[in-house]
């Protein structure tokens, strides 16, 4: 078993890196473990967790500004953003569910840790986005800062965004700043059934380019529409397409109008109210149409005209089911149980259509034998290795999550 | 002005300067290379005017490839590099050395690839800011971010200052609006870094290069994002009393939960400037001057704008003006958007770029106004208010002396202010060469060790933008540090 460390301060977390990194000890660096199952396996015999770092140390609303320690519950985060009228405008995602961790556990750090981003990142940005400031702890064992608690700072190189996505291989963040923003008075969403991947992703980008601010746009497939926690839609048996309208209602009634004129040609959709709507994206953000079944699904990211091709392409291999977010730039793809997850075809078809892919779900044995990560170019490869090297020489955090001897 | 030191040349580097010349010749042809003495003048400072070095030589070349035979010949030769698009940076991050070669990317300014369906536009990195909007406005999109100087900067420049504009409030700056980028790396090596997709694979190096003042590689390509422009805009003028009530109007209205596209503050001095400049129709009898936006269809701004008023009337604002017109909306924005043009022409100025919580503002306008007047200088206050972005411009008469290192010390009175109160050096300038040793100000020695073992994986020479960004006490710790570690340390270990 592997022992335990839980730092309550940035100051003993300092002190438990000096003693790990002198003696070079490997470390797996956790939140609250509800994102544990991604990755390659991380062999280290010592973990740690940031849930001892917890509490909101700065809300300025009429600033947007928020401060966290690293270890603050997410739920908590949001209840406080939501007593104020406000939220995370990228929505962060929760694979909890998906991972069979349960759902509403992950840390905010971990959120920025993993740019996880939910469906309004078409419209509002990813939540590496969002980031303004970091505190954390490096391989060298030195306390750091990058950025500040201002919505505008390009004082030196931008190390806070830079570590968003770094999945706790470069530094451990002991806090983190962002940027939040008002809550919409109201939400609107049109559903469209039946549409065919290509048809949906079609009128997915059109949506965009309607200047209505769309603020999500996401595509299920027929048996994943069934798997929905939504009352009237898990009854639908086809695929749907929905299309998301935040703002104030006098003016969703407005563009909603003169949206579905723009899409007349798909169809007429259903309209969700705001309690349904906040139904739907809530199973949206927390992904409970995958459930822990024994598949195994892949997060890919192309470009939206790229997504039904690259989908069908890999469906000549294998049965899959997609759910398309972000109009299609971010396909959701359940594959069978297989020895290597469909990674072999899975990369293929991400290689000719463009983008990257990783495997979100899958068995310790089969994330230790294939890449979950993308695999990088040469160029790209080297730049990585370097970075890995100028935070952490010792290559004692989380190693091998991401690439194996990284 | 000139108390920052510039590196000392290298003589023997300087002695090789004809040959180094025609090596650049023969590696991008005669017409790409500057070489005389009235040419390379041109080059010699950006619109920080008070530096100013004669390079080597300037090399514009056309193409990627002629950008990659540049810098592999630089690093085969031990030569500095200083990248460069418009020189319009205020920082005096294109300030070039002695000893440096000035690479422009200037010729490289096409279009490559428009696609709306997929919303990107792929570009040579070369092409002026309002080129991107100009090339997808038929389409009625759009390229958001837009600093004041985007008729002249470069897409180049914005990416490596991470530049923001009036209209960053709600689309964000340049960081929040590149998708990838294709950099020559001071190797030669073209690397291709994400693209049309979104979100990057591995680490968020786009993030990293996104505001590296031109310090990790040269960008000859970029692809960005591109919006669907909103129905209608249009702005909204209030004038209050003081700088106090125009900061808690802006604070009441963000915590209404209406963020306006952009909110820009003017004080007394600037309105006045801007108004003889641009006849923007600005109100002349008021201290404080917010100009609001808001975007929609002409229901949704009239609903919007009569919000903010409400908002506002509680403060009894002296003057509320909404425009009527497309002419008048075009009238108050050109009157901020040249405002550091209109008093360049009453005075030389010196700008200022910190940002602060906006809560704030009028302690920090205050201390402003009184660190100005012990120097017996004047100053106009322009910024972006909407997130806190300040830029007092400290006005003085380069030709009285002894006036321009007043300004200078003014302004690091001024920055180190805004740091004092929890902001920053600079909010969209960048550090360059002007706040490069108030970096210590902001940053412990951890944080810039940080930062500079950055630098390191990029350009262990350190021959990209060398004398920019860090204080060059620390940037040399660092490189004999490095050294002692690559000699002390076993030949195995050193190839792991
Ligand atoms: C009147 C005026 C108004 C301004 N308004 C604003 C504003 O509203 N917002 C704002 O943010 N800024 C503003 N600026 C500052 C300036 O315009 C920006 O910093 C701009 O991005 C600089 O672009 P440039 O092409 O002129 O770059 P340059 O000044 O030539 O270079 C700037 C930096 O970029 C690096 N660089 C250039 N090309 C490359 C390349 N190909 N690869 C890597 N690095 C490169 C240079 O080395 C240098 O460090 C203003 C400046 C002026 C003069």
């Amino acid at each position: 078993m592997s022992d335990i460390m839980r730092p309550a301060t940035e100051w003993e977390l300092k002190s438990m890196m000096t003693a790990l990194s002198e003696r070079s000890i490997p470390v797996e660096i956790l939140g609250a473990g509800s994102k544990r199952g991604v990755g390659r396996p991380v062999v280290a015999p010592v973990v740690l967790t940031t849930g001892a770092m917890r509490g909101i140390s700065l809300y300025e609303p009429a600033e947007l500004v928020m401060s966290a320690r690293a270890g603050t519950p997410l739920s908590q985060v949001e209840v406080e953003l939501a007593s104020r009228g406000q939220m995370l405008p990228f929505e962060p995602i929760d694979l909890g569910p998906m991972l069979g961790t349960g759902a509403g556990q992950q840390t905010i750090g971990a959120v920025f840790a993993a740019n996880l981003s939910g469906s309004r990142r078409i419209s509002a940005g990813a939540a590496r986005d969002y980031l303004l400031g970091v505190r954390g702890v490096n391989g060298h064992a030195e306390i750091f800062k990058s950025g500040g608690r201002v919505m505008k700072n390009v004082t030196g190189y931008d190390v806070a965004r830079g570590l968003a996505g770094s999945w706790g291989t470069l530094a451990v963040l002991s806090e983190v700043t962002f940027k939040v923003l008002p809550l919409p008075d109201d939400v609107l969403t049109l559903v469209y059934p039946d549409l065919t991947d290509d048809l949906a992703v079609e009128m997915m980008s059109l949506a965009l380019t309607e200047p209505y601010e769309v603020s999500g746009t996401v595509h299920l497939a027929p048996a994943l529409v069934s798997r929905l926690t939504h009352k009237t839609l898990s009854k639908e048996k086809r695929s749907v397409t929905a299309i998301r309208l935040e703002n104030f209602t006098r003016s969703i009634s407005y563009r909603k109008q003169r949206l579905r004129n723009a899409l007349r040609a798909y169809g007429e959709p259903i309209e969700l109210d705001l309690e349904s709507s906040l139904a739907f994206w809530g199973d949206m953000r927390a992904l409970s149409f995958f459930p822990p079944n024994g598949t195994h699904v892949w997060r890919i990211s192309t470009a939206p005209s790229m997504a039904a091709s690259l989908v069908a392409s890999v469906r000549r291999h294998m049965k899959v089911e997609a759910y398309y977010d972000w109009s299609g730039g971010l396909i959701w793809l359940e594959t069978p149980a297989s020895a290597d997850a469909g990674s072999a075809d899975i990369r293929r078809a991400v290689a000719t259509h463009g983008g990257h892919a990783t495997l979100i779900r899958a068995d310790e044995t089969v994330r230790r034998t294939v890449e979950v990560f993308q695999p990088l170019g040469p160029a790209v490869d080297r730049i990585t290795r370097g970075l890995k090297q100028a935070f952490d020489p010792m290559n004692i955090l989380n190693p091998g999550r991401m690439y194996a001897s990284l | 002005m000139a108390s920052i030191a510039l590196p000392l040349p290298d003589p023997e580097i300087v002695g090789r300067r004809e040959s180094i010349v025609r090596d650049l010749v023969v590696l991008c042809g005669a017409d790409a290379v500057i070489s005389d003495e009235d040419g390379r003048r041109a080059f010699e400072t950006d619109a920080l005017t008070a530096y100013r070095r004669m390079p080597l030589a300037i090399v514009l070349p056309s193409t990627t490839e002629g950008v990659s035979a540049v810098l592999k010949y630089a690093k085969a030769n031990g030569i500095k590099v200083m990248p460069r698009g418009a020189g319009t940076s205020l920082a005096g991050g294109a300030v070039p050395l002695e000893d440096s070669i000035v690479v422009g990317i200037s010729k490289m300014n096409r279009v490559l690839e428009i696609d709306f369906h997929n919303r990107f536009a792929r570009v040579e990195a070369g092409i002026t800011n309002l080129a991107i909007s100009a090339a997808v406005g038929a389409e009625d999109f759009f390229y958001a971010p837009d600093p004041s100087s985007q008729i002249a900067c470069t897409l180049a420049g914005n990416i490596a200052m991470n530049s923001g504009g009036a209209h960053c409030l709600k689309y964000g700056v340049t960081t929040n609006n590149v998708l990838g980028v294709r950099m020559v790396t001071i190797d030669g090596e073209v690397v291709d870094i994400g693209g049309a997709h979104l979100d990057s694979e591995g680490y968020d190096l786009l993030a990293l290069i996104v505001g590296s003042e031109g310090q990790f590689g040269i960008v000859t390509e970029a692809t960005v994002r591109i919006l669907r422009a909103a129905e209608g805009a249009r702005p909204m003028m209030i004038g209050f009393e003081s700088s106090a009530k125009a900061g808690i109007c802006v604070a009441r209205i963000i915590a209404s939960g209406i963020i306006p596209v952009a909110i820009e503050f003017m004080d007394k001095p600037a309105i006045e400037v801007c108004e003889a400049f641009a006849k923007a129709g600005y109100p002349m009898n008021v201290e404080a001057l917010l100009i609001i936006e808001v975007e929609g269809s002409e229901q949704e701004i009239a609903d919007r704008l009569a919000y903010i008023a409400s908002i506002a009337h509680e403060l009894n604002p002296q003057a509320l003006v909404v425009s009527g017109s497309p002419e008048q909306s075009a009238k108050i924005w050109k009157g901020r958007k040249s405002a550091f043009g209109a008093i360049g022409r009453i005075s030389d100025y010196y700008c200022m770029d910190g940002t602060i919580p906006l809560a704030h503002l009028p302690h920090v306008l205050e201390q402003i106004s009184a660190i100005c007047a012990k120097y017996g200088l004047r100053v106009a206050n322009i910024f972006h208010a909407g997130d806190g972005n300040l830029h007092p411009l400290v006005m003085y008469d380069a030709n009285a002396p002894g006036e321009a290192d007043k300004a200078e010390k003014a302004g690091a009175e001024i920055l180190k202010l805004c740091v004092s109160v929890g902001g920053c050096l600079t909010g969209e300038h960048g550090v360059g060469l002007e706040k490069r040793d108030l970096m210590r100000v902001q940053f412990s020695e951890e944080d810039i060790a940080v930062q500079l073992r950055i630098k390191a994986v990029f350009d262990p020479d350190w021959l990209l933008n060398f004398g920019k960004v860090f204080p060059l006490d620390d940037v040399q710790a660092a490189i004999d540090k490095a050294q002692r570690a690559r000699t002390e340390a076993p030949p195995s270990e050193a190839a792991a």
